[in-house]
């Protein structure tokens, strides 16, 4: 792979570790001439690289920072270690193999946003990456390059390691700084944005490992040349992650603009048992579908945007044509069902029903007019939730309805004469007591 | 509260008479009261009658020194101690096995906040334990990637293997963020798979005896980049 700047020196044994990192060239020039530069030379740097966060809303990294107010009130940076999308496991890797990168990153988007306290939300089911980080960290503090006055500089910055225990809704942002506030994990309204008031009211920038952990390389090769990497709007390489029906399932650093084919075909040695592509997702369990017709397209934000789906967090999972999609569907929206906070209605009620619904059809009871309902439960979810879990829902559902329509009448149909079939029998077997029972 | 065991205790081991506070930490056997518990009470019905508890008070609380040193710990991360709910939680939870009414007191003793209000957090989180399990998590990703590779046999599985050993507690588990080791498993924390159908017994084997679990399928083993892996 000729594009590997995240993974370039992944699987060097011991990356982990401070004096590899630094032999590998880490805490080095790069991180020395950051920190010497103004804070708003830095923000510039980081907005001309085009660098767009990778933890599912892609926007643009620099920008974000530039929202920080200036002044001499707390700030906060925090890293979004929480990686719950279903089909997501780059962060992971990182965090595993290059912890350094992430923390070196950190001191410079602290740094960006003149914040002096800083936190790394890491999944509570990540306990073994969590040690990684914990000894990584004290490591750092050890030498110098965490608490006070970091390399003889000005720049302080306090860094811990917080461990959640477990909720998808903790990766929303907000939810997020409620967690780690030590509270119900409960998304909060927007506006204020993070950015005005966030952990403990106060500034808070809040970005993903992988964005994080881009800032020493942006840096180090300067904007310009960063910006060259990838296409339009999408610049720089993305970690990937690509699960399912895939021969060789992991994760995988591209230049953004790479085919969709490419990856899954190229990267991936495509399909197990060589069957063909039923449905993807491009971007986690949260974008909507695209099919084997999709396969073609540049795998970069706008592209993706442009064809009705999302590069969210950068997660390919792969379903094959034999698997229903039914039972994608289902298991779908089982997983939403579950992590609705429960906060606001449409999202709360319409993930129950859309999972009853789907129940409904598997064993049989449904009509074809029940498609159309859940349907029309995914557009009343979309964009009336306080925050984007229902839509995230809702999108993935709703296309899987518009393209597989035939599929689900298909099944409906089917599922309705077996559990006819299975009524009439038991109606006709002799002695069968339980007729009230099977009715009720 | 009764504080009375079970009186027809039909397994063989199980301790009789009164118990205190943190007597089984550590030790094999798990004390059980009625239904299966490990703590006498907990699925009495609430007493209406009875105020909520207020923050308890440490003069009559006893929080073992270690559980405290290690919530202080915590606390002193953050600017506002409350942040250390969820880790304080967790470590209280790694001792009683699950967040059972003691472990709440001596978070809220030691933290200054009221159970009622660590009971709504430990609610929220999945891997809060709220209701009595086993000591050993078995976390069984049912998620999509894993179950487009066979998750849903392999819980049914562990399940089977495991039968209703109380020292398990067996759950399938959203998402755990490995889905190129699909289907996995996370056993006490240590991700592990591909898992097959076939190592079930050896894993569950491997568990019982306190050995390390599927050695040659833990993630943390894994190369991150594919040799194979060529773009065309
Ligand atoms: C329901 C939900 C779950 C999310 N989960 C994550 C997550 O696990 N990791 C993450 O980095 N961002 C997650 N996000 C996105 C964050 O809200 C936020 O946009 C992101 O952390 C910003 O970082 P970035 O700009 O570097 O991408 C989630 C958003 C929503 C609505
Ligand atoms: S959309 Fe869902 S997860 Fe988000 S706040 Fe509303 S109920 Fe909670
Ligand atoms: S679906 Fe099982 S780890 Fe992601």
């Amino acid at each position: 792979m000729s594009s590997a700047i995240l993974f370039k020196d992944i699987d060097q044994p011991g990356l982990n570790t401070l004096a590899v990192y630094r032999e590998r060239g880490g805490y080095g020039d790069v991180l020395r001439k950051g920190l010497s530069m103004p804070r708003e030379a830095l923000v510039t740097e980081l907005v001309n690289s085009g660098l767009r966060g990778r933890g599912g809303a892609g926007f643009s990294m620099g920008k974000k920072a530039s929202f920080m107010p200036k002044g001499t009130m707390d700030k906060y940076l925090v890293c979004n270690a929480d990686e719950s999308e279903p089909g997501t496991f780059k962060d992971r890797e990182l965090m595993t193999k290059s912890p350094h990168m992430l923390i070196e990153g950190m001191i410079l988007g602290a740094y960006a946003a003149g914040a002096t306290r800083a936190f790394i939300y890491i999944r509570g089911e990540y306990a073994q990456m969590a040690d990684i980080l914990d000894d990584a960290v004290a490591e750092a503090y050890d030498a110098g390059l965490l608490g006070n006055n970091i390399l003889g500089t000005d720049h302080s910055l306090e860094l811990a390691v917080h461990r959640g225990a477990g909720a998808y809704i903790c990766g929303e942002e907000t939810a997020l700084l409620d967690s780690l506030e030590g509270k119900r994990g409960n998304p909060r309204l927007k506006p204020p944005f993070p950015a005005n008031q966030g952990l403990y009211q106060g500034p808070t920038l809040i970005n993903n490992v992988e964005t994080l952990a881009t800032i020493p390389h942006v840096l180090g090769m300067g904007a310009d040349e960063y910006a060259k990497i990838g296409v339009e709007n999408s610049t720089g390489t993305k970690l990937i992650s690509v699960s399912g029906h895939v021969k060789r399932p992991g994760n995988y650093e591209i230049e953004l603009g790479m085919s969709a084919r490419d990856i899954i075909y190229g990267l991936c040695g495509g399909i197990e048992g060589d069957l063909e592509v039923k449905l993807w997702f491009p971007g986690g369990s949260s974008s909507p579908v695209l099919t084997k017709d999709d396969l073609d397209l540049a795998y970069d934000f706008d592209t993706l945007a442009k064809a009705g789906s999302m590069l969210g967090s950068g997660a390919i999972i792969v379903v094959d044509e034999e698997t229903s999609v039914v039972d994608v569907c289902l298991k779908l929206a089982k997983f939403y069902k579950h992590e609705s906070c429960g906060k606001c209605t449409p999202c709360r009620e319409g993930t129950q029903w859309t999972v009853k619904m789907l129940e409904r059809i598997k064993s049989g009871q449904a009509t074809p007019m029940d498609l159309d309902i859940m349907a029309s439960v995914q557009e009343q979810i979309t964009g009336h939730c306080l925050c984007v879990l229902g839509d995230a829902m809702a999108m993935p559902v709703g296309s899987m309805i518009a393209k597989f329509r035939p599929e689900f009448e298909a099944y409906i149909e089917e599922a309705r004469q077996r559990s006819d079939a299975e009524l009439i029998a038991s109606l006709d077997a002799p002695n069968e007591a339980p007729l009230v029972g099977s009715l009720v | 509260m009764s504080r009375e065991l079970e009186e027809e205790v039909g397994t063989a081991g199980l301790p009789t008479g009164d118990l205190t506070l943190g007597q089984h930490v550590g030790s094999g056997e798990v004390p059980r009261y009625r239904g299966g518990s490990r703590t006498p009470g907990w699925d009495d019905a609430v007493d209406l009658t009875k105020d909520p508890a207020t923050i308890p008070d440490p003069s009559t609380c006893h929080v073992p020194e270690d559980l405290r040193a290690e919530i202080e710990a915590h606390m002193a991360k953050y600017p506002d101690t409350r942040s250390a709910a969820i880790p304080a939680l967790m470590a209280a939870q790694k001792r009683h096995v699950w967040c059972t009414p003691e472990a709440i007191e001596q978070v809220a003793c030691v933290m200054r906040l009221t159970p009622g209000y660590l009971v709504a957090v430990a609610g929220f989180y999945d891997m809060l334990e709220t209701r009595p399990v086993g000591r050993h998590k078995v976390y069984v990703c049912t998620n999509i990637s894993c179950s487009l590779r066979g998750a849903d046999d392999l819980m049914d599985r562990v399940v089977e293997e495991i039968g209703d050993d109380p020292d398990f507690n067996v759950r399938s588990f959203e998402c755990l963020g490995a889905c190129d080791i699909a289907p996995m498993i996370s056993v006490d924390d240590v991700y592990v798979g591909p898992v097959a159908l076939e190592d079930v017994p050896t894993m569950v084997a491997q568990i019982r005896a306190g050995d390390e679990v599927l050695p040659e399928q833990q993630i943390i083993r894994r190369k991150s980049v594919d040799p194979n892996a060529v773009s065309t």
